[in-house]
């Protein structure tokens, strides 16, 4: 037994061949994020503070689709959501932010300060100002990579996972910043030395999504869940991830079939369609999973043990 | 070929003291509703036609708190949220933040079938309303009179409210301080004495003669909620689910009902667990619940049918094919 964290920023079809200026910051980020942490986690901070710290960081990266950074709506606005959980199953979250620097934070305050679980679209904007949360103009969210995205989106006229890559084209265009398409979601898992587990999960979403286009992220058992026995965050494809309840599934499994958590992360992955899914898992025991049945998916893990590692396939 | 079964109900949490008129009055709906889905069932109508079909009716009738008759926001508006789940597949579409949509199941079926998504909220979901060309209406058009009174009273009590369809013997709605019926009552659901809480959501599981399962729920929410505030029932797995071995519907206080992740859990259950429907219904809702107060109606692949609640009552009616049929209100 002891702490242990597992932090995600997206599954997806992340391309082996990964330019290493798209590939450097990213796992410099993960890194950071992960250092971050653990000195947190080392401090004693409770896992809920640890993984809304380490969200909030994710959030403020614009090379994750998250927060500043977020993939573009149809529209070419941008569209936040989030949800945070922790081991007593007390959860919150948010869709439909447009203006608030950290999603995560508006998700933890609608769960500590409001009866409610779930708060969307002006209303969760609104709730978001009374209680002084930092917002700032669109335009601090909007990234030219994403511009570029949503714009092959519409050529191709398709909906993506953030992270795909441009269809190939006759003359083929020499590497740009867009063909390493931002991931689906940031995450974290954490839990302490005493078995307290959080988990906590941000995203603006699928590219050229349709404006009001909610995903799994926010919705509790899909994209994000904890209970006394594991936390969990899953990224990839929303609405696999909704209808396979895929957060939920893997604590049911362990709860129900008396699986272990790697077992249960990757029988749940395995049932869901190829290249959709991926995960990051820790239980009350400090056991981490990270599973994904994409190309690959950001990751970092650290336990108190002195295990340590960031991975992209 | 299996037999079918339906359920339906029209919310969780029930007043002991409700008029016997307001009784009769909602069995008299409930079992209209019922009868329709058993009619469209005789005719092969498949499970996710049905639970449509059927939630429509419970949306346009004001009894209970969906379409017409939801409960108001602070603002006095009307907000409300549904989804819908096909168990072959496991397809399911979900709406919130709805306000001029007539319909908002068909509204979550059409985010099914014909959209690249799952769940749509606010203003994107009543533009693609529009586009689809569903039936829009004012949104004055699902606000009745009662709930303008029981609104003020939830605004008194500082309280959120489910809806309160129960008129007050004697007194006048309005004038009646909420504080004095807080003083009498012990009965609470979701915080609030039970005479000035009214049951929230309606829903409809079915299974079909092909052993195909589905259901649906809707809601117009909380009495008195912020504005923006989404509950149970559009989120697969908490207010609904449905698999290829049974489908449920939930209400109740939808926080718990969130937290339990109810509806999945009791398919989860049935499967990883390997009970049949009704220990999976009876453990979830007798384990799984917490503190929370709710109810829930299933229906399993080899055509039973069961309701059960924690709460004080539920609205809910069953039939299946060999004939039964059965609205009630109390244990």
């Amino acid at each position: 037994m002891g702490w242990a964290i597992a932090l995600q920023g997206g599954a997806g079809d992340i391309p082996v061949d990964l330019p290493n200026d798209k590939r450097a910051p990213r796992e410099a980020t993960l890194r950071r994020c992960l250092d971050l942490g653990v000195a947190a986690l080392k401090a004693n901070r409770s896992p809920l503070d640890v993984v809304e710290l380490v969200v909030r960081e994710l959030e403020n990266c614009p090379h994750f689709n998250a927060g500043k950074g977020s993939v573009l709506t149809t529209d070419g606005t941008v569209e936040m959501e989030a949800s945070i959980m922790d081991g007593t199953k007390r959860c919150g979250a948010v869709s439909g932010l447009t203006t608030v620097v950290n999603p995560i934070s508006v998700a933890r305050i609608v769960m500590e300060k409001t009866p409610h679980i779930y708060l969307a679209f002006d209303g969760a904007e609104a709730f978001a100002r009374e209680q002084g949360l930092e917002t700032r103009d669109q335009s601090y969210f909007i990234t030219e990579q994403n511009i570029e995205r949503l714009k092959q989106a519409k050529e191709a006229n398709r909906v993506q996972i953030d992270y795909t890559q441009p269809q190939p084209v006759k003359e083929q265009v020499p590497t740009s910043s867009e063909g390493d398409s931002q991931i689906g979601t940031v995450g974290c898992v954490a839990v302490d030395r005493n078995g307290n587990l959080a988990t906590a999960t941000s995203t603006g979403g699928l590219v050229n999504k349709m404006v009001g286009r909610i995903g799994d992220t926010p919705v509790i058992g899909a994209g994000t869940y904890a209970n006394t026995i594991c936390a969990v965050s899953a990224t990839g494809k929303g609405e696999s991830i909704i209808r396979n309840t895929i957060a939920r599934d893997v604590a049911a499994l362990m709860e129900y079939r008396g699986l272990s958590v790697k077992e249960a992360a990757d029988l749940v992955i395995a049932n869901a369609p190829e290249g959709t899914v991926g995960l990051v898992a820790v239980t009350d025991k400090g056991d981490v999973a990270m599973p994904f049945n994409t190309t690959g998916m950001f990751r970092a893990c650290a336990t108190e043990n002195g295990h340590s590692e960031i991975s992209i396939w | 070929m299996g037999k079918w079964a339906i359920a339906l109900h029209g919310g969780a949490g029930v007043d002991p003291n409700l008029p016997e008129q307001r009784q009769e009055e909602a069995k008299r709906v409930l079992s209209r509703c019922l009868q329709i889905g058993v009619d469209a069932l005789n005719l092969n109508k498949t499970a996710v036609e049905v639970v449509e079909l059927v939630v429509r009716e419970l949306e346009s009738d004001p009894m209970f708190n969906s379409g017409r008759g939801s409960a108001l926001t602070t603002r006095g508006t009307v907000e409300m949220e549904a989804s819908i789940m096909d168990g072959c597949g496991r397809r399911c579409g979900a709406v919130s933040g709805l306000t001029s949509v007539k319909n908002p199941v068909s509204l979550a079926r059409l985010v099914m079938d014909r959209s690249p998504h799952s769940y749509l909220a606010f203003d994107g979901a009543e533009e693609f309303a529009r586009e689809q060309g569903v039936e829009m209406v004012d949104n004055s058009y699902f606000i009745t009179e009662e709930n303008i009174g029981m609104l003020k009273l939830a605004k008194e009590a500082n309280s959120i409210l489910f809806d309160y369809r129960i008129p007050l013997t004697g007194a006048d709605t309005c004038s009646v301080s909420a504080g004095s019926i807080v003083a009498d009552n012990s009965l609470q659901m979701n915080g609030l004495p039970i005479s000035i809480y009214s049951p929230e959501t309606v829903g409809c599981v079915v299974v079909d003669s092909t052993g195909n399962c589905a259901a649906a729920t809707s809601t117009g929410g909380l009495m008195n909620k912020k504005s923006g505030r989404i509950g149970d029932s559009p989120l697969i797995g908490s207010g609904t689910y449905a698999c290829d071995l049974c489908a449920i519907s939930c209400t109740g206080e939808g926080e718990a009902i969130i937290r339990s992740t109810l509806a999945r859990d009791v398919a989860a259950v049935m499967e990883y667990k390997g009970l049949n429907l009704q220990d999976a219904v009876d453990f979830v809702v007798k384990v799984r619940l917490d503190q929370g107060q709710a109810g829930l109606i299933a229906v399993s692949r080899d055509g039973e049918v069961t309701c059960k609640f924690n709460s004080n009552g539920m609205f809910r009616g069953c039939a299946t094919q060999d004939g039964y049929m059965e609205v009630a209100i109390w244990e």
